[in-house]
């Protein structure tokens, strides 16, 4: 060793002892801290799929993959759309790649079937898309932690609300796709729309990938509500918006939406048919707030699109983790301490610009939008509010315990009120 | 679909052994996830043995046994997680609803042959896939049933891994019994041509419908097994992608040679695996292999092996 390398040797060993201890005491564990990314990348959800993984690489892009001195090791394994596939991945990142927590999955039977899976192991399951309501209600399991998501039920109720309120709406149609996600949707809304004096004249269960909506378009025609409440994902909800429009029904029957109807993942190819469809949700991205705006600006250069649900949620799903890990100084490997971190995130820098927060139950306490589809002046469609409800919970306006004796919305369980 | 000059039976003996002893070093040699993977292998390739047996020796290629299996697996689950029974109580059920759904889909289906038998059994399939996909309040719907089944004393891995193993052991052993058996030569003569073995006074249709009972009992204790491992169903396992899979298994290894279904559930299963670790167009590579497979061993894996082996033997005798 020479005098001139020994001397840039020995100061940098002094520099790293005097700074050491001004880092955040990371002695007690060892190398990175392993996450374990679960999505759709193949199958009927994959354009989904990738945009989580966008979301979710581009907060930890953004912050360098390190946290409180760790370095942050994620890995990606394609849930295929199919909760089979998905408890097989999310065995093999926790007993083979020995990841200390897991986040994704889209579907929510994939999201079901990994909980199932870490309920018996303990590891923490972080679910930013999964919305099955009973994943924070009946049936909860404490390591499974909705951070930066929503309860499938919980979106509609203000936008139930709204329409019976500021719209004076009183009969209801809903269509639907034929699964769970749908019920819980739709029994949100039904369920506040009538015990506010509403009534339902009819609901429509669709089997997912209809091609024609033409019958059911037709009888809501005939039937001639105040509204159509619709819950379409995906090319579905493509197809039906382009067919409502051009059966001529967009402009007689206003059409109110989930918020996954208007998601730039389906607003992002449609013209003006999608325009002045109003839903409800925790994100907009058209909205005015300095966060959001700034988000917005940094997902769009960084993949040429308007953000999605899928990637803002993972994007905040990261940023929320981020926070837990902070708070326990990187050791993540102490479950108890790491989980209740993360129930005790405040979120205050999320792209919504608004802070949020678990209630009791570990789902999200929101500031709702109501938003409708606007043409920006380039020509994209996207949501802008039009008025925000605050601090709507899962539970909307009911006692928790007391809503949770009634049955989990299902399609003969929609929580009507008969008036 | 010529079987290969037979080995000796000694020689058939050692390598049954040597393949189990193999198998039972998995647990001490991969032990954690890759044992796991192993399960799965062989409970799909109990799955495919049983539709090797109708596709392989009587010539009825079956699309419905994923929703056997897959009945199996519904019942165990909702046995013991909904009504809260016992776990074996729950497989007996489970088995024997799985069988009971094979003895009508037999009555159904037995009296058509080639395309048709296709096209009625893959009808069959889709009909349970309905019933499980639409029956919210007893399937869960498409979130389908969820909840530990297997019971504590088996739920150590290694422990359950012996279980699995010794089970689907006993369970290739029948097969094997039952494929070599006069009935199973009399299933291969069906295969053949069933208007011979009509005129040879043979009672065809009873013949393939104790056939596919059978097929549909063997599909149903890998479909118990499989709520045991995985402790999770929803319609995924009882859709026509599970019964296309459990074919392909049989393809790969080889139709008709019955243990090829043991080799191409561990190929596909480790395929799967192993690729999409590197790339999400695993489906692709797994479509690529097939293709291959197709091109250079239409008589799959396993039966291009034996086939290897006997042209190497008639050299050497010659």
């Amino acid at each position: 060793m020479d005098r001139r390398k020994f001397l840039t040797s020995a100061s940098a060993a002094v520099a790293a002892n005097a700074v050491a201890p001004l880092l955040p005491s990371a002695s007690a564990q060892s190398g990175p801290i392993r996450i374990g990314l679960l999505a759709p990348l193949t199958g009927v959800v994959a354009s989904g799929g990738k945009e989580m993984v966008e979301g979710f690489n581009l907060f930890w892009d953004q912050h360098g993959r390190k946290i409180a001195g760790r370095e942050i090791e994620i890995t990606v394994e394609d849930d295929a759309s199919n909760p089979d596939t998905a408890l097989q991945k999310a065995r093999r990142l926790v007993e083979q790649r020995n990841v200390q927590m897991l986040v994704g999955d889209l579907l929510a039977n994939t999201g079901l079937a990994v909980a199932e899976y870490v309920k018996s192991n303990g590891v923490p399951y972080f679910i930013p898309i999964i919305a099955a309501d009973d994943l924070t209600q009946r049936k909860r399991i404490p390591n499974v932690i909705r951070i930066a998501g929503y309860s499938a039920s919980q979106m509609p109720r203000p936008l139930a609300d709204y329409a019976y309120h500021k719209k004076n709406y009183r009969k209801l149609v809903t269509i639907s796709q034929d699964y769970t996600f749908g019920y819980e949707q739709c029994g949100g809304f039904c369920q506040t729309f009538t015990e506010l004096g509403g009534s339902v004249v009819q609901q429509f269960w669709q089997p997912l990938n209809t091609a024609d909506f033409s019958p059911y378009l037709a009888q809501i025609q005939s039937l001639n509500p105040d509204v159509v409440y619709a819950m379409e994902t995906g090319a579905d909800a493509n197809r039906f918006i382009q067919q409502y429009a051009n059966f001529g029904l967009k402009g007689k029957i206003p059409m109110l939406g989930a918020m996954n109807l208007t998601d730039q993942s389906v607003i992002r190819t449609l013209g003006p048919e999608c325009e002045g469809i109003i839903s409800s949700a925790q994100f907009c991205e058209g909205s005015d707030a300095p966060a959001t705006k700034k988000f917005v600006a940094e997902y769009e250069k960084a993949f040429n699109k308007l953000p999605s649900l899928y990637g803002f949620s993972m994007y905040s799903g990261a940023m929320w983790m981020a926070a837990g890990m902070t708070a326990v100084d990187g050791n993540v490997e102490d479950r108890p301490k790491f989980l209740d971190a993360i129930r005790k995130v405040v979120l205050n820098d999320s792209p919504l610009g608004r802070p949020v927060r678990l209630d009791m139950y570990g789902n999200p306490i929101y500031d709702v939008y109501i938003r409708q589809v606007k043409r920006r002046p380039d020509g994209k469609s996207w949501n802008v509010p039009l008025e925000t409800v605050p601090n709507v919970s899962q539970f909307w306006k009911y006692d928790p315990e007391t809503y949770m004796k009634q049955p989990s919305y299902s399609r003969t369980f929609q929580g009507i009120k008969k008036s | 679909m010529k079987p290969a000059r037979a080995m000796t039976s000694p020689a058939r003996t050692g390598i049954a052994l040597a393949c189990l002893a193999l198998l039972a070093a998995v647990p001490f040699v991969i032990p954690g996830y890759k044992t796991s993977l192993v399960v799965e292998m062989l409970i799909f390739a109990t799955l495919a043995m049983s539709i090797d047996l109708l596709a392989g020796f009587a010539g009825r290629v079956s699309l419905c046994h994923g929703a056997i299996f897959g009945i199996a697996t519904y019942v165990v689950l909702y046995h013991v997680t909904v009504a809260g029974g016992s776990p074996w109580i729950g497989v007996l059920l489970g088995v024997a609803a799985a069988t009971a759904a094979a003895v009508i889909f037999a009555l159904l289906a037995i009296r058509t042959s080639g395309v048709y038998f296709l096209l009625l059994t893959l009808a069959l399939g889709m009909i349970v896939w309905g019933m499980c996909f639409r029956w919210t309040s007893v399937t869960g719907g498409e979130n389908g049933l969820r909840g530990v089944v297997v019971p504590a004393w088996l739920a150590p891995p290694t422990v359950f891994y012996f279980f699995v193993l010794i089970v689907t052991s006993l369970m290739t052993f029948l097969m094997w019994r039952f494929a070599h058996s006069p009935f199973g030569l009399t299933l291969q003569g069906i295969r053949e041509s069933d208007s011979r073995m009509r005129a040879l006074g043979y009672n065809v249709p009873l013949h393939l419908f104790v056939a596919f009972t059978v097929s549909g009992f063997f599909a149903g204790l890998a479909g118990a097994l499989y709520a045991f491992f995985n402790s999770f169903v929803s319609p995924s396992t009882v859709a026509l992608a599970q019964s296309v899979e459990g074919l392909l298994m049989v393809i790969v290894g080889g139709v008709g040679t019955l243990f090829g279904g043991l080799v191409g559930a561990a190929v596909i299963i480790a395929l799967e695996n192993i690729v999409s670790f590197y790339t999400e167009r695993w489906p692709m590579v797994l479509g690529l292999m097939f293709i291959v497979t197709m091109i250079f061993a239409p008589e799959g894996l396993l039966g291009r092996g034996r086939a290897l082996l006997a042209q190497r033997r008639d050299r050497n005798a010659s």
